[in-house]
Protein backbone atom coordinates (compact mmCIF):
# COMPACT_ATOMS: atom_id res chain seq x y z
CA UNK A 1 0.00 0.00 0.00
CA UNK A 2 1.41 3.27 -0.89
CA UNK A 3 1.92 5.70 2.21
CA UNK A 4 2.63 8.85 1.39
CA UNK A 5 1.91 10.90 4.74
CA UNK A 6 5.18 11.81 5.73
CA UNK A 7 6.69 9.87 8.88
CA UNK A 8 5.54 12.17 11.92
CA UNK A 9 8.48 14.00 13.49
CA UNK A 10 8.88 12.99 16.94
CA UNK A 11 10.28 16.46 18.48
CA UNK A 12 9.99 19.52 16.64
CA UNK A 13 13.31 21.67 16.10
CA UNK A 14 10.92 24.66 17.37
CA UNK A 15 10.19 23.05 20.99
CA UNK A 16 13.43 22.04 21.60
CA UNK A 17 14.82 25.52 20.98
CA UNK A 18 12.22 26.56 23.49
CA UNK A 19 13.15 23.71 25.86
CA UNK A 20 16.40 25.00 25.27
CA UNK A 21 15.92 28.61 26.52
CA UNK A 22 14.05 27.48 29.36
CA UNK A 23 16.70 24.88 30.45
CA UNK A 24 19.45 27.66 29.97
CA UNK A 25 17.76 30.62 32.09
CA UNK A 26 16.99 27.75 34.91
CA UNK A 27 20.56 27.33 35.09
CA UNK A 28 21.54 31.09 34.90
CA UNK A 29 19.05 31.20 37.50
CA UNK A 30 20.10 28.55 39.45
CA UNK A 31 23.75 29.90 39.40
CA UNK A 32 22.62 33.29 40.35
CA UNK A 33 20.87 31.79 43.36
CA UNK A 34 23.97 29.71 44.07
CA UNK A 35 25.77 32.88 44.18
CA UNK A 36 23.93 35.28 46.30
CA UNK A 37 23.59 32.76 48.71
CA UNK A 38 27.36 31.92 49.28
CA UNK A 39 27.66 35.60 49.73
CA UNK A 40 25.30 35.85 51.77
CA UNK A 41 23.83 38.71 49.87
CA UNK A 42 20.18 39.62 48.91
CA UNK A 43 18.85 36.57 50.44
CA UNK A 44 15.10 37.36 49.56
CA UNK A 45 16.01 37.89 45.44
CA UNK A 46 18.37 34.57 45.73
CA UNK A 47 15.28 32.20 47.08
CA UNK A 48 13.31 33.47 44.19
CA UNK A 49 15.91 32.93 41.57
CA UNK A 50 16.27 29.17 43.38
CA UNK A 51 12.50 28.77 43.03
CA UNK A 52 12.74 30.06 39.49
CA UNK A 53 15.43 27.56 38.28
CA UNK A 54 13.97 24.28 39.71
CA UNK A 55 10.62 25.39 38.53
CA UNK A 56 12.18 25.79 34.72
CA UNK A 57 14.35 22.76 35.54
CA UNK A 58 11.06 20.50 36.34
CA UNK A 59 8.93 22.23 32.80
CA UNK A 60 11.71 21.33 30.99
CA UNK A 61 12.45 18.27 32.17
CA UNK A 62 8.73 17.87 31.62
CA UNK A 63 8.58 19.05 28.12
CA UNK A 64 11.16 16.62 26.89
CA UNK A 65 10.04 13.61 28.57
CA UNK A 66 6.20 14.69 27.27
CA UNK A 67 7.66 15.32 23.17
CA UNK A 68 9.31 11.83 23.81
CA UNK A 69 6.23 10.62 23.54
CA UNK A 70 3.76 7.84 24.91
CA UNK A 71 4.05 5.09 23.05
CA UNK A 72 2.03 6.11 19.79
CA UNK A 73 -0.95 2.90 20.37
CA UNK A 74 -1.54 0.97 23.00
CA UNK A 75 -1.88 -2.92 21.26
CA UNK A 76 -5.42 -4.06 21.17
CA UNK A 77 -7.04 -5.97 23.57
CA UNK A 78 -8.63 -9.40 22.47
CA UNK A 79 -11.56 -10.15 24.32
CA UNK A 80 -11.99 -13.64 26.01
CA UNK A 81 -14.90 -15.23 24.46
CA UNK A 82 -16.30 -18.51 26.03
CA UNK A 83 -18.10 -21.32 24.70
CA UNK A 84 -21.26 -23.35 26.31
CA UNK A 85 -21.84 -26.64 25.49
CA UNK A 86 -24.88 -28.75 26.53
CA UNK A 87 -26.37 -31.81 26.74
CA UNK A 88 -29.52 -31.98 25.76
CA UNK A 89 -30.61 -35.11 27.61
CA UNK A 90 -28.92 -34.86 30.85
CA UNK A 91 -28.48 -31.41 30.93
CA UNK A 92 -24.65 -31.94 31.47
CA UNK A 93 -22.70 -28.33 31.03
CA UNK A 94 -19.31 -27.46 30.03
CA UNK A 95 -17.78 -23.74 29.39
CA UNK A 96 -14.57 -23.64 27.40
CA UNK A 97 -13.00 -21.02 25.53
CA UNK A 98 -13.92 -20.28 22.09
CA UNK A 99 -12.50 -22.28 19.06
CA UNK A 100 -12.56 -21.38 15.26
CA UNK A 101 -15.52 -23.12 13.92
CA UNK A 102 -17.96 -23.33 16.92
CA UNK A 103 -21.37 -21.73 15.67
CA UNK A 104 -24.69 -21.87 17.91
CA UNK A 105 -26.20 -24.87 17.46
CA UNK A 106 -23.76 -26.83 16.55
CA UNK A 107 -23.40 -30.43 17.66
CA UNK A 108 -20.06 -31.06 19.20
CA UNK A 109 -18.70 -34.63 20.71
CA UNK A 110 -20.61 -37.10 22.59
CA UNK A 111 -21.51 -36.22 26.13
CA UNK A 112 -19.08 -36.96 29.10
CA UNK A 113 -22.12 -38.47 30.72
CA UNK A 114 -24.12 -40.00 28.87
CA UNK A 115 -22.68 -40.77 25.60
CA UNK A 116 -25.17 -38.19 23.97
CA UNK A 117 -24.62 -35.63 20.98
CA UNK A 118 -23.46 -32.28 22.57
CA UNK A 119 -24.59 -28.60 21.28
CA UNK A 120 -22.73 -25.46 21.47
CA UNK A 121 -25.92 -23.40 23.40
CA UNK A 122 -24.05 -20.54 23.53
CA UNK A 123 -21.38 -18.18 22.34
CA UNK A 124 -20.44 -15.09 24.48
CA UNK A 125 -17.50 -12.67 26.22
CA UNK A 126 -18.00 -11.49 29.68
CA UNK A 127 -16.96 -7.81 29.81
CA UNK A 128 -15.12 -6.60 32.61
CA UNK A 129 -17.31 -3.51 34.60
CA UNK A 130 -15.11 -0.66 35.22
CA UNK A 131 -15.18 0.52 38.62
CA UNK A 132 -17.10 4.35 38.74
CA UNK B 1 14.61 52.52 34.26
CA UNK B 2 15.27 55.77 35.22
CA UNK B 3 16.30 56.65 31.16
CA UNK B 4 12.66 55.06 30.46
CA UNK B 5 9.50 57.45 29.51
CA UNK B 6 7.80 56.71 32.75
CA UNK B 7 4.66 55.00 31.21
CA UNK B 8 6.92 52.22 29.25
CA UNK B 9 8.73 52.07 32.22
CA UNK B 10 5.71 50.86 34.03
CA UNK B 11 5.46 47.33 31.74
CA UNK B 12 8.51 46.14 32.44
CA UNK B 13 8.04 46.36 36.36
CA UNK B 14 9.17 50.06 38.51
CA UNK B 15 10.85 48.65 41.53
CA UNK B 16 14.57 47.31 41.17
CA UNK B 17 13.65 43.76 41.73
CA UNK B 18 15.41 42.09 38.56
CA UNK B 19 12.83 39.28 39.23
CA UNK B 20 9.85 41.26 39.10
CA UNK B 21 11.56 42.93 35.65
CA UNK B 22 12.07 39.39 34.38
CA UNK B 23 8.00 38.12 35.14
CA UNK B 24 6.79 41.58 33.42
CA UNK B 25 8.97 40.77 30.37
CA UNK B 26 7.57 37.17 30.00
CA UNK B 27 3.99 38.29 30.61
CA UNK B 28 4.02 41.50 28.07
CA UNK B 29 6.21 38.96 25.67
CA UNK B 30 3.39 36.01 26.15
CA UNK B 31 0.74 38.55 25.50
CA UNK B 32 2.51 39.53 22.20
CA UNK B 33 3.07 35.96 21.42
CA UNK B 34 -0.51 35.28 22.30
CA UNK B 35 -2.38 38.21 20.44
CA UNK B 36 -0.25 37.74 16.95
CA UNK B 37 0.08 33.90 17.15
CA UNK B 38 -2.67 32.41 19.31
CA UNK B 39 -4.85 30.72 16.33
CA UNK B 40 -1.86 29.73 15.49
CA UNK B 41 -0.32 27.77 18.57
CA UNK B 42 -4.39 26.74 18.48
CA UNK B 43 -3.89 25.18 15.52
CA UNK B 44 -0.43 23.29 16.27
CA UNK B 45 -2.16 22.03 19.27
CA UNK B 46 -5.14 20.56 17.12
CA UNK B 47 -2.93 19.04 14.42
CA UNK B 48 -0.73 17.25 17.04
CA UNK B 49 -3.96 15.52 18.34
CA UNK B 50 -5.30 14.98 14.77
CA UNK B 51 -2.04 13.40 14.43
CA UNK B 52 -1.32 11.36 17.18
CA UNK B 53 -5.08 9.55 16.93
CA UNK B 54 -3.82 8.93 12.68
CA UNK B 55 -0.86 7.14 13.84
CA UNK B 56 -3.36 4.80 15.72
CA UNK B 57 -5.44 4.68 12.67
CA UNK B 58 -2.82 3.54 10.93
CA UNK B 59 -2.39 1.18 13.10
CA UNK B 60 -5.36 -0.29 13.22
CA UNK B 61 -5.67 -0.53 9.64
CA UNK B 62 -2.17 -2.14 8.95
CA UNK B 63 -3.61 -4.74 11.78
CA UNK B 64 -6.70 -5.47 10.32
CA UNK B 65 -5.09 -5.76 6.50
CA UNK B 66 -2.33 -7.99 8.78
CA UNK B 67 -5.63 -10.26 10.54
CA UNK B 68 -7.35 -10.37 6.82
CA UNK B 69 -4.03 -11.62 5.05
CA UNK B 70 -3.46 -14.19 7.85
CA UNK B 71 -6.92 -15.55 7.85
CA UNK B 72 -6.83 -15.68 4.16
CA UNK B 73 -3.53 -17.85 3.97
CA UNK B 74 -4.96 -20.08 7.05
CA UNK B 75 -8.09 -21.02 5.51
CA UNK B 76 -8.09 -20.08 1.61
CA UNK B 77 -4.94 -21.96 1.25
CA UNK B 78 -4.23 -19.54 -2.20
CA UNK B 79 -1.52 -21.10 -4.19
CA UNK B 80 0.72 -17.30 -3.87
CA UNK B 81 0.52 -14.43 -1.86
CA UNK B 82 -2.81 -12.84 -1.36
CA UNK B 83 -1.70 -9.59 -0.60
CA UNK B 84 -1.63 -7.62 -3.77
CA UNK B 85 -5.05 -8.58 -4.80
CA UNK B 86 -6.19 -7.25 -0.68
CA UNK B 87 -4.80 -4.04 -1.05
CA UNK B 88 -6.23 -3.53 -4.67
CA UNK B 89 -10.15 -5.11 -2.87
CA UNK B 90 -9.13 -2.47 -0.09
CA UNK B 91 -9.82 0.16 -2.72
CA UNK B 92 -12.64 -1.06 -4.06
CA UNK B 93 -15.42 1.52 -4.86
CA UNK B 94 -19.50 1.70 -5.21
CA UNK B 95 -20.78 4.25 -7.21
CA UNK B 96 -24.30 5.21 -5.77
CA UNK B 97 -27.23 5.63 -8.66
CA UNK B 98 -28.37 9.14 -9.85
CA UNK B 99 -31.01 10.75 -7.56
CA UNK B 100 -32.04 13.59 -9.66
CA UNK B 101 -35.01 11.95 -10.67
CA UNK B 102 -35.77 9.46 -6.89
CA UNK B 103 -38.23 7.68 -8.80
CA UNK B 104 -37.02 3.63 -8.85
CA UNK B 105 -33.94 4.55 -6.99
CA UNK B 106 -34.82 1.69 -4.34
CA UNK B 107 -34.06 -0.87 -6.79
CA UNK B 108 -31.28 1.21 -9.11
CA UNK B 109 -29.12 0.76 -5.47
CA UNK B 110 -30.45 -2.88 -4.82
CA UNK B 111 -28.93 -3.50 -8.31
CA UNK B 112 -25.68 -1.59 -7.47
CA UNK B 113 -25.27 -3.39 -4.14
CA UNK B 114 -26.42 -7.07 -5.50
CA UNK B 115 -23.40 -6.77 -7.56
CA UNK B 116 -21.04 -5.61 -5.51
CA UNK B 117 -22.00 -8.34 -3.43
CA UNK B 118 -21.41 -10.80 -5.99
CA UNK B 119 -18.08 -8.81 -7.07
CA UNK B 120 -16.69 -9.13 -3.51
CA UNK B 121 -17.65 -13.07 -3.27
CA UNK B 122 -15.90 -13.90 -6.48
CA UNK B 123 -12.66 -12.44 -5.43
CA UNK B 124 -12.90 -13.91 -2.32
CA UNK B 125 -13.48 -16.77 -3.96
CA UNK B 126 -10.28 -16.29 -5.99
CA UNK B 127 -7.90 -15.46 -2.87
CA UNK B 128 -9.35 -18.14 -0.74
CA UNK B 129 -9.90 -21.23 -3.14
CA UNK B 130 -9.99 -23.73 -0.62
CA UNK B 131 -12.58 -22.16 1.67
CA UNK B 132 -16.06 -23.23 2.11
CA UNK B 133 -19.58 -21.44 2.24
CA UNK B 134 -19.61 -20.31 5.59
CA UNK B 135 -15.69 -19.54 5.63
CA UNK B 136 -16.48 -17.44 2.48
CA UNK B 137 -18.90 -15.49 4.15
CA UNK B 138 -16.78 -15.01 7.35
CA UNK B 139 -13.74 -14.01 4.88
CA UNK B 140 -15.85 -11.47 3.29
CA UNK B 141 -16.97 -9.33 6.34
CA UNK B 142 -13.58 -9.79 7.34
CA UNK B 143 -12.59 -7.94 4.25
CA UNK B 144 -15.20 -5.47 4.43
CA UNK B 145 -14.13 -4.31 7.96
CA UNK B 146 -10.73 -4.41 6.91
CA UNK B 147 -12.13 -2.27 4.01
CA UNK B 148 -14.00 0.61 6.25
CA UNK B 149 -10.48 0.60 8.54
CA UNK B 150 -8.66 1.99 5.68
CA UNK B 151 -11.58 4.08 4.42
CA UNK B 152 -11.71 5.73 8.07
CA UNK B 153 -7.51 6.37 7.83
CA UNK B 154 -7.26 7.72 4.28
CA UNK B 155 -10.44 9.99 5.32
CA UNK B 156 -8.64 11.64 8.48
CA UNK B 157 -5.75 11.46 6.75
CA UNK B 158 -6.75 13.48 4.03
CA UNK B 159 -8.66 15.96 6.41
CA UNK B 160 -4.72 16.64 8.14
CA UNK B 161 -3.13 16.57 5.55
CA UNK B 162 -4.96 19.66 3.67
CA UNK B 163 -5.11 20.97 7.36
CA UNK B 164 -1.33 21.15 7.07
CA UNK B 165 -1.22 22.52 3.85
CA UNK B 166 -3.86 25.07 3.79
CA UNK B 167 -2.93 26.24 7.62
CA UNK B 168 -6.60 26.64 7.92
CA UNK B 169 -7.81 26.20 11.42
CA UNK B 170 -11.64 25.48 10.36
CA UNK B 171 -10.41 22.30 8.50
CA UNK B 172 -8.23 21.03 11.64
CA UNK B 173 -11.26 22.06 13.48
CA UNK B 174 -14.13 19.92 11.91
CA UNK B 175 -12.04 16.81 11.68
CA UNK B 176 -10.94 17.76 15.34
CA UNK B 177 -14.21 17.98 16.52
CA UNK B 178 -15.25 14.53 15.31
CA UNK B 179 -12.33 12.75 16.21
CA UNK B 180 -13.29 10.97 19.34
CA UNK B 181 -16.77 9.45 17.78
CA UNK B 182 -14.38 8.44 14.67
CA UNK B 183 -12.32 6.69 16.84
CA UNK B 184 -15.12 4.93 18.38
CA UNK B 185 -16.05 3.58 15.21
CA UNK B 186 -12.56 2.73 14.02
CA UNK B 187 -12.29 0.81 17.81
CA UNK B 188 -15.48 -1.12 16.76
CA UNK B 189 -14.31 -1.97 12.98
CA UNK B 190 -11.47 -3.55 14.53
CA UNK B 191 -13.10 -5.89 16.78
CA UNK B 192 -15.59 -6.61 14.41
CA UNK B 193 -12.98 -7.87 12.48
CA UNK B 194 -11.23 -10.08 14.90
CA UNK B 195 -14.72 -11.43 15.53
CA UNK B 196 -15.73 -11.70 11.63
CA UNK B 197 -12.01 -13.65 11.38
CA UNK B 198 -12.45 -16.41 13.26
CA UNK B 199 -16.82 -16.55 13.24
CA UNK B 200 -17.89 -15.34 16.69
CA UNK B 201 -21.50 -14.33 16.77
CA UNK B 202 -21.68 -10.46 17.09
CA UNK B 203 -24.15 -7.99 19.38
CA UNK B 204 -26.12 -7.49 15.71
CA UNK B 205 -26.59 -11.40 16.08
CA UNK B 206 -29.38 -11.15 18.46
CA UNK B 207 -32.32 -11.23 16.54
CA UNK B 208 -30.96 -14.11 14.42
CA UNK B 209 -29.98 -15.90 17.36
CA UNK B 210 -34.05 -15.50 18.70
CA UNK B 211 -34.88 -16.51 15.72
CA UNK B 212 -32.88 -19.46 15.19
CA UNK B 213 -33.74 -20.39 19.31
CA UNK B 214 -37.34 -20.55 18.42
CA UNK B 215 -36.81 -22.77 15.00
CA UNK B 216 -35.04 -25.07 16.65
CA UNK B 217 -36.24 -28.44 16.38
CA UNK B 218 -38.27 -28.06 12.76
CA UNK B 219 -37.23 -27.99 9.55
CA UNK B 220 -36.05 -24.65 7.51
CA UNK B 221 -36.36 -23.93 3.89
CA UNK B 222 -34.53 -21.33 1.85
CA UNK B 223 -37.26 -18.76 0.83
CA UNK B 224 -35.25 -15.91 -0.38
CA UNK B 225 -31.94 -15.21 -1.09
CA UNK B 226 -29.62 -16.54 1.87
CA UNK B 227 -32.56 -16.72 3.93
CA UNK B 228 -34.28 -19.58 5.55
CA UNK B 229 -37.61 -20.05 7.21
CA UNK B 230 -39.39 -22.47 9.50
CA UNK B 231 -43.30 -23.53 10.12
CA UNK B 232 -43.40 -23.11 13.99
CA UNK B 233 -46.59 -23.88 15.81
CA UNK B 234 -47.29 -21.25 18.95
CA UNK B 235 -50.18 -21.09 21.09
CA UNK B 236 -52.35 -22.42 18.06
CA UNK B 237 -50.59 -20.01 15.76
CA UNK B 238 -48.12 -20.69 12.43
CA UNK B 239 -45.24 -18.71 12.72
CA UNK B 240 -42.76 -18.78 9.78
CA UNK B 241 -39.87 -17.75 12.42
CA UNK B 242 -37.51 -16.03 9.41
CA UNK B 243 -33.41 -15.32 9.55
CA UNK B 244 -30.29 -15.26 7.11
CA UNK B 245 -28.69 -18.32 6.56
CA UNK B 246 -26.04 -19.56 8.84
CA UNK B 247 -23.60 -19.58 10.50
CA UNK B 248 -21.47 -17.41 8.31
CA UNK B 249 -21.52 -13.70 8.35
CA UNK B 250 -24.30 -12.84 6.40
CA UNK B 251 -27.79 -10.20 6.47
CA UNK B 252 -29.60 -12.04 3.64
CA UNK B 253 -32.63 -10.13 2.40
CA UNK B 254 -35.14 -10.15 4.79
CA UNK B 255 -37.51 -7.90 2.54
CA UNK B 256 -37.91 -10.85 -0.39
CA UNK B 257 -37.97 -13.59 2.36
CA UNK B 258 -41.16 -11.59 4.26
CA UNK B 259 -42.62 -10.56 0.73
CA UNK B 260 -42.59 -14.25 -0.38
CA UNK B 261 -44.12 -15.55 2.60
CA UNK B 262 -46.74 -12.77 2.22
CA UNK B 263 -47.69 -14.00 -1.61
CA UNK B 264 -47.42 -17.54 -0.69
CA UNK B 265 -50.19 -16.86 1.94
CA UNK B 266 -52.13 -14.63 -0.27
CA UNK B 267 -51.99 -11.61 2.42
CA UNK B 268 -53.21 -13.72 4.95
CA UNK B 269 -50.62 -12.99 7.70
CA UNK B 270 -52.01 -11.36 10.72
CA UNK B 271 -48.91 -9.70 12.02
CA UNK B 272 -45.55 -9.29 11.81
CA UNK B 273 -43.13 -9.15 14.81
CA UNK B 274 -39.10 -8.00 13.89
CA UNK B 275 -36.35 -8.54 16.08
CA UNK B 276 -33.25 -6.30 15.80
CA UNK B 277 -30.08 -4.89 17.72
CA UNK B 278 -31.07 -1.30 17.81
CA UNK B 279 -28.09 1.24 19.11
CA UNK B 280 -28.73 2.49 22.41
CA UNK B 281 -28.46 5.69 24.12
CA UNK B 282 -25.36 6.53 26.87
CA UNK B 283 -26.80 5.64 30.20
CA UNK B 284 -28.86 2.92 28.87
CA UNK B 285 -27.73 -0.78 29.92
CA UNK B 286 -26.87 -3.13 26.68
CA UNK B 287 -29.27 -5.78 26.60
CA UNK B 288 -32.31 -3.50 27.03
CA UNK B 289 -35.49 -4.38 25.43
CA UNK B 290 -37.95 -2.21 24.19
CA UNK B 291 -41.51 -2.89 22.18
CA UNK B 292 -42.74 -0.34 19.57
CA UNK B 293 -44.70 -0.75 15.70
CA UNK B 294 -42.12 -0.66 12.32
CA UNK B 295 -39.94 -2.41 10.64
CA UNK B 296 -36.87 -3.07 12.42
CA UNK B 297 -34.24 -3.38 10.32
CA UNK B 298 -31.03 -1.29 9.26
CA UNK B 299 -28.62 -0.99 6.70
CA UNK B 300 -29.33 1.19 2.99
CA UNK B 301 -33.18 1.36 3.48
CA UNK B 302 -33.81 -1.33 0.66
CA UNK B 303 -35.16 -4.72 2.61
CA UNK B 304 -37.07 -2.10 4.61
CA UNK B 305 -38.87 -0.31 1.80
CA UNK B 306 -39.86 -3.81 0.50
CA UNK B 307 -41.35 -4.43 4.26
CA UNK B 308 -43.14 -1.40 4.59
CA UNK B 309 -44.35 -2.32 0.55
CA UNK B 310 -45.78 -5.50 1.48
CA UNK B 311 -46.98 -4.71 4.77
CA UNK B 312 -49.04 -1.55 3.66
CA UNK B 313 -50.59 -3.08 0.78
CA UNK B 314 -51.69 -6.19 2.75
CA UNK B 315 -52.93 -3.80 5.82
CA UNK B 316 -50.01 -5.82 8.13
CA UNK B 317 -49.21 -4.42 11.29
CA UNK B 318 -45.46 -4.61 11.68
CA UNK B 319 -44.17 -4.92 15.61
CA UNK B 320 -40.51 -4.09 16.51
CA UNK B 321 -38.73 -5.62 19.28
CA UNK B 322 -35.10 -4.38 19.54
CA UNK B 323 -32.13 -5.05 21.67
CA UNK B 324 -30.52 -2.10 22.83
CA UNK B 325 -26.39 -2.04 22.57
CA UNK B 326 -23.76 0.31 21.57
CA UNK B 327 -22.04 0.36 18.60
CA UNK B 328 -18.99 -1.07 19.07
CA UNK B 329 -20.94 -3.93 21.22
CA UNK B 330 -23.20 -4.74 17.95
CA UNK B 331 -19.75 -5.45 15.47
CA UNK B 332 -17.78 -6.95 18.35
CA UNK B 333 -18.34 -10.77 19.87
CA UNK B 334 -21.65 -10.72 21.87
CA UNK B 335 -21.70 -9.60 24.96
CA UNK B 336 -23.16 -11.62 27.54
CA UNK B 337 -26.01 -9.61 28.83
CA UNK B 338 -26.79 -9.62 25.06
CA UNK B 339 -27.20 -13.38 25.16
CA UNK B 340 -29.50 -13.39 28.09
CA UNK B 341 -31.43 -10.79 26.65
CA UNK B 342 -32.94 -13.33 24.19
CA UNK B 343 -35.03 -15.44 26.40
CA UNK B 344 -36.69 -12.30 27.17
CA UNK B 345 -37.17 -11.33 24.14
CA UNK B 346 -38.80 -14.94 23.00
CA UNK B 347 -41.46 -14.08 26.48
CA UNK B 348 -42.52 -10.77 24.84
CA UNK B 349 -42.96 -12.28 20.99
CA UNK B 350 -44.61 -14.98 22.75
CA UNK B 351 -47.06 -12.73 24.73
CA UNK B 352 -47.97 -10.38 21.54
CA UNK B 353 -48.75 -12.96 19.87
CA UNK B 354 -51.26 -14.10 22.27
CA UNK B 355 -52.27 -10.40 22.66
CA UNK B 356 -52.25 -9.28 18.87
CA UNK B 357 -53.30 -12.33 17.30
CA UNK B 358 -55.99 -15.00 17.16
CA UNK B 359 -56.00 -19.01 17.18
CA UNK B 360 -55.73 -20.31 13.63
CA UNK B 361 -53.86 -16.98 12.58
CA UNK B 362 -50.47 -17.10 10.18
CA UNK B 363 -47.90 -14.55 11.53
CA UNK B 364 -44.36 -13.98 10.76
CA UNK B 365 -41.91 -13.72 13.56
CA UNK B 366 -38.10 -12.10 11.76
CA UNK B 367 -34.79 -12.10 13.62
CA UNK B 368 -32.98 -9.19 11.39
CA UNK B 369 -29.19 -9.06 11.69
CA UNK B 370 -25.70 -10.59 10.97
CA UNK B 371 -26.15 -14.51 11.48
CA UNK B 372 -22.42 -14.96 12.02
CA UNK B 373 -21.16 -17.72 14.63
CA UNK B 374 -25.00 -18.70 14.64
CA UNK B 375 -26.49 -21.80 13.26
CA UNK B 376 -30.12 -22.78 12.71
Amino acid sequence: MTENVEPVRRISPFLLVIILIVFILSLSALFMAVQSISNQKDLINSYSFLAIGVFGLAISAYMLLQTKGKPTHAALELPRVLTTLECPKCDFKSVRDFQRNDYVFKETGPCEKCNEQMKITAIYREVKKKKS
Amino acid sequence: MDYMIPQLAGLFGTGDNIVSLIFQLVFTGMFVVFMFYGQRVQMIVMLREVESHLRRLKFMRDDGRKVAVETIKQIGKPVGDPSDRIDQFMEYIAITPQTMDPSGIVWKLEHILDVRDDRFKDEVKLMAPEADETQLNNLENTLEAAMALHMIYKVIRHFYLLGKKTLSLYVIMQIQMVLPLIMQQAEAYIQALRAFSVGQPIGDGAGPLVAAKLMQGYKSKEVAKDMIAAKVPIDGRTAYVLKAKGPGGNVGKPGDGIRNIIKEKKGKISTIIMIDAALKLEGEEPGEIAEGVGAAIGGPGIEQFKIEDATTTNKIPVNAIIVKQDLGDAVSPMRKEIFDAVDPVITRIKRLILERTKKGDNIIIAGIGNTIGIGQ
